[in-house]
């Protein structure tokens, strides 16, 4: 029961997914939305590297979290600018009241 | 229980209790240094199952690369003097029962899924076999990512400044 295994990883990562899943939901404030992304990522790369690890998979598991990683930095990239536009349009961040798509 | 097991619960105490309060502060700047401890958290874990180029590229690419650029959107986007959220009151309830029932059955499978556990021979240290893999077997996906990266890059600064021609 406290010998840690694959299903403690699992699970850290599954509470972790939950928290993501919440955050975008709740959160009115973009960059908090963003927030709630990155833990969903974290929270699918602790699956990628706990299977490599206890699946006999070698290293192609980590590679594919590297891979995560890369991509998640490139959305924060790409998100940010797009709130930078939101703002200087709307003069807030809240998703929930940004309803047009041109002024 | 071993010192390993006292080491991994450590590190997920960390993990939840950090990512419960990113998810909850009414803070914004406290939930980004929040995400800190978390994106810590998760690294530590990596090392636990082995993955030390991993762990190292988590608190190099997320802790200094993306939490620093969350913070210069909250500085750019909001009031710092002001920094209080606002809350949304009507959509917490059933948020938190959506949330809920989605955990408990992700739980309920993981937990009843019999596992096929073969521990795999994790190397000393995994950089020499990782850097191989990256330029025999995924060099396509590598040189990909690459070309992906920099678009994103030349995307994003061209996007953020484009009104000031």
């Amino acid at each position: 029961m406290f010998e840690v295994g694959l299903t403690h990883y699992l699970i850290v990562s599954s509470f972790l997914f939950a928290f993501g899943i919440y955050a975008i939901v709740i959160r009115k404030n973009a960059i908090l939305v963003l927030m709630g992304v990155e833990l969903i990522l974290n929270a699918a790369n602790i699956n990628f590297v706990a299977f490599s690890r206890y699946g006999n998979f070698g290293l192609n598991g980590q590679l594919m979290a590297l891979f995560v990683i890369v991509l998640a930095a490139a959305e924060a990239a790409i998100a940010l600018a797009i709130v930078l536009n939101i703002y200087k349009t709307f003069g807030h961040v809240n998703v929930d009241e940004i309803d047009k798509l041109k002024e | 229980m071993s010192i390993y097991d006292f080491i991994f619960y450590l590190f997920a105490a960390i993990t939840l209790l950090s990512g419960l309060m990113v998810v909850s502060s009414g803070n914004i700047v406290r939930s980004a240094f929040y995400l800190l401890a978390t994106l810590f958290g998760i690294s530590g874990l990596y090392v636990l199952l082995g993955a030390d180029f991993v762990a190292v590229t988590q608190i190099m690419v997320y802790i200094g690369g993306i939490l620093i650029l969350l913070l210069f959107g909250v500085m750019l986007t909001s009031d710092i003097t002001r920094v209080e959220i606002k809350k949304g009151k009507t959509a917490v309830l059933p948020a938190i029962v959506g949330v809920g029932v989605l955990l408990g059955s992700i739980t309920s499978i993981l937990l009843k899924t019999n596992w096929q556990i073969e521990l795999s021979k994790i190397p000393q240290t995994t950089t020499y076999d990782l850097g191989k893999l990256l330029i025999t077997d995924y060099v396509l996906i590598f040189e990909l990512l690459g070309i992906l990266l920099l678009i994103a890059l030349i995307g994003a600064a061209s996007m953020a400044r484009r009104d000031q021609e």
